[in-house]
């Protein structure tokens, strides 16, 4: 015989304080659970939706970031023309040769004062991102100072507007236009002409050369040939896993830190979930015992207070959620501590995070409430009907 | 007297709930202590800064480098006591998860930093060494270097691989001065990239610029950025603390995030504390209607609550504080080098037992004004 699953909803809404005060720390937890995935989803998916998957990015051997890598003319050239790069419409091979300098910004609201990167791309640059496309003003046009600035960087910097004026490398650059870049890491660059660039910081060397293969596969050749070519010392890697590099250590510190939090505050709040599971263990034994004098068995008993202690989970994890899922209208940005720069990111709520957070806080229920449900269903029946 | 008693004798009562109670507090206030120092370690280098050190840097960013030739320049101002040059190496020790700050000093450099203490024998025999190596204590432990040691690493901004010799290990003045630097020889770095990569050659990160008279900084500063204003290379030139916290803001957004998070382990706790003495007082009603026929008045009935609650919840704070410092200590020979300077402040102390005393407040407000509230007949009628 099952006790009916009313019982332990009832015991719930009679001690409606307790209820809301045990679920509300699990709720708290389960944001943090939540929201801590989130940042983690958010930021890789930034990165991710950076790099084109047939994209290849080549950069100095061993440099890791585009700031520090550098390609001088005879190098690029060299790359350009393999033959596994592809061709555009207008048998122009698609690849950019692209120069990249960190300048500083102060951001609108907070004055803080901030790296932003600046790309400088070859002609091809656009038509190896897709993803791009501009949503005010017009392109740049190449071999002048015009500029196209990322929509994260419209919005948080002075002098980002269509029309206005950035000054750096001495020189006056007109924003001609703001792109969309579909969430991707460009949303926070600063796009221009690679050769304006160059000459206006006095560069003799590109940073990276971006470029389309004629197929996915044609990769491994590449970059065999490539790094076994005594001119070159090159790392030759896709566009996509190049930015997900970028993304570890961030990555992994957001995960680690945010896993080792829930961790320790599941611990406060399971620990409430025991003491209302054995208060109310506590407060009726006398309905314990008339439950097993009725018949019930002790299995029955154990199932009636394990539930109670999982809806309490259950309604914390459904609270919880519900507040994390209004984090996804926040935009963080922050410094990338790899590429040493601003990267804008959201927080992402998708399905696995749902679950896995629903399952988080039953968990917490489970461990909570396991052991007053056991000591419930140890009672005797005679010790128990002589309590009141 | 019968107050105090009367309270200890309450706590004791449930001695499994008090006791998960007083765990689950001390396990809040020391992650609370935990996180509040994390955000502390992220400003340890502003807290560090000198205020007789300027930092001179391209206005462009700091990934900009600065032509060799502006020292002499800088050196010049009036106000300028002397001038180092300091690149940022970015070297790879063995695998890149194994970051360490690396920079190419001028000489100059280490009279700038008098916190740095070096003994007299191995900063000779430093200097005696073009491939010499200067680290600090910290990351000397953590990654087992000795004097003599041969240190290889892999450049990312400047190509190759660099062997340096371990001449010296530095401490610190005090806890907290970074002991997690690798310092080298800047000639020893330009000779090699004249070789390797010409075009890399006399370029600077940043200078470090010491003044004589601490109140002119701002005017110093002026003065510098004025002799290159509209040159290839303008310069910006700030204190050694606005340069570090410039960094540390860049990256506000995590640090205000921790901050939430550590707030959000304090209401959890409330909420679990709040919990403990509203069940508490339930079950007693009975009792405080018989100390209320017996002519205790509300006060007294409130200060029983309010007792139990704080008594609760200082103890829990106090442990929660004694295992702080332990845990923050392991915790840092645990992180080696990311974090350089991990010291629990007193600020962090104060603010985890106002925390507390906050937390045992308010979960006594509610059952306390139940309990005053409580009309005799009804509080003798109720029953569990």
């Amino acid at each position: 015989m099952v006790i009916p699953l009313r019982y332990s909803l009832r015991n719930l809404r009679t001690r409606r304080l307790t209820t809301i005060l045990t679920s509300g720390g699990m709720a708290l937890v389960v944001f943090v659970f939540a929201a801590v995935q989130m940042l983690d989803t958010g930021l890789r998916q930034t990165l991710v939706a950076t790099g084109q998957p047939d994209n290849i990015l080549v950069t100095r051997r061993a440099a890791g970031t585009e700031i520090s890598s550098a390609i001088d003319r005879a190098q690029a050239a060299i790359i350009e023309l393999q033959p596994e790069i592809a061709s555009g419409l207008d048998t122009r091979r698609l690849a950019s040769k692209e120069a990249v300098v960190l300048i500083t910004l102060p951001k609108r609201e907070t004055g803080v004062a901030t790296n932003v990167t600046t790309r400088g791309i070859g002609p091809a640059g656009t038509a190896l991102r897709p993803q791009l496309h501009i949503v005010a003003g017009r392109m740049f046009r190449f071999g002048t100072s015009e500029i196209i600035v990322g929509q994260s960087i419209a919005h948080r910097f002075n002098g980002a507007g269509v029309g206005q004026y950035m000054r750096f490398g001495g020189r006056e650059w007109t924003v001609v236009g703001i792109f969309a870049a579909g969430g991707s890491a460009f949303d926070s660059e600063v796009w221009g002409d690679a050769e304006q660039l160059m000459q206006a910081f006095r560069r003799q060397t590109y940073s990276s050369v971006v470029a389309r293969l004629t197929e996915a596969g044609a990769l491994d050749a590449l970059a065999q040939r490539l790094e076994n070519d005594p001119r070159l010392t090159l790392d030759v890697k896709r566009e996509r896993e190049f930015y997900e590099e970028q993304s570890r250590l961030m990555s992994n510190f957001i995960s680690y830190l945010g896993l080792t939090l829930s961790v320790i505050f599941s611990i406060g709040a399971m620990i409430g979930a025991m003491i209302t599971m054995y208060a109310a263990v506590a407060n009726r034994v006398g309905e314990i015992g008339t439950l097993r004098a009725l018949g019930f068995r002790r299995a029955a008993v154990l199932w009636a207070f394990l539930f109670e202690a999982i809806l309490l989970g259950a309604v914390g994890g459904i609270v919880g959620i519900a507040l994390a899922s209004l984090m996804q209208l926040v935009q963080i940005s922050t410094l990338n501590w790899q590429s040493f720069s601003e990267l804008a990111f959201s927080f992402t709520l998708t399905p696995r995070i749902v679950l896995s957070s629903f399952a988080f806080a039953l968990l917490m229920g489970v461990i909570g409430g396991f052991l007053p449900a056991v000591r419930a269903a140890r009672l005797s029946i005679i010790d128990a009907l002589r309590a009141i | 007297m019968h107050l105090i008693k009367l309270i200890f004798r309450n706590t004791l009562r449930h001695k499994l709930r008090t006791g998960l109670t007083m765990v689950g507090l001390v396990v809040a206030i020391l992650s609370f202590g935990l996180l509040q120092t994390v955000v502390d370690a992220w400003y340890a280098g502003a807290e560090g800064a000198a205020p007789d050190r300027l930092i001179t840097r391209n206005a462009v960013s700091l990934m900009v480098p600065l032509p060799l030739h502006y020292r002499e320049k800088i050196r010049s101002v009036d106000g300028v006591k002397a001038v180092a040059a300091a690149n940022w190496f970015a070297g790879v020790y063995q695998d890149p998860k194994n970051f360490f700050p690396q920079f190419a000093v001028e000489p100059a450099y280490f009279s700038m930093f008098p916190e740095y203490r070096i003994p007299d024998a191995q900063f000779r025999a430093f200097f005696r060494d073009r491939q010499g190596a200067l680290v600090g204590r910290k990351l000397a432990q953590t990654y087992g270097f000795r004097v003599g040691d041969v240190v290889p690493l892999k450049g990312t901004i400047f190509p190759g691989t660099w062997t340096f010799v371990v001449r010296g290990i530095y401490d610190g003045a005090d806890a907290k001065t970074d002991t997690s630097q690798f310092f080298f020889h800047w000639d020893y770095l330009n000779e090699t990239v004249k070789a390797r990569t010409p075009a890399l050659a006399n370029r600077i990160g940043i200078f470090i610029v010491q003044i004589a008279d601490v109140d002119r900084a701002a005017e110093v500063s002026e003065e510098v950025d004025a002799l290159f204003r509209n040159s290839p290379a303008e310069t910006l030139t700030e204190t050694e603390k606005a340069f570090q916290i410039g960094f540390v803001r860049q990256t506000e957004a995590i640090l205000i995030a921790v901050r939430i998070v550590s707030f959000l382990v304090i209401f959890i706790i409330l909420a679990v504390m709040a919990n403990t003495m509203a069940m508490t007082a339930r079950e007693r009603r009975g009792e405080y209607a018989t100390l209320k026929t017996l002519g205790f008045g509300g006060g007294f009935l409130a200060a029983l609550i309010f007792g139990e609650s704080l008594a609760i919840a200082v103890i829990g704070s106090l442990v929660g504080v004694a295992l702080t410092f332990p845990v923050a200590e392991w915790f840092a020979s645990e992180m080696g080098t990311l974090f350089p300077v991990f010291e629990v402040s007193r600020e962090t102390v104060m603010l985890q037992g106002a925390c507390a005393l906050a937390v045992g407040t308010a979960a006594a407000l509610f059952p306390a004004r139940r309990a005053i509230r409580v009309r005799i007949v009804d509080g003798l009628r109720a029953i569990g």
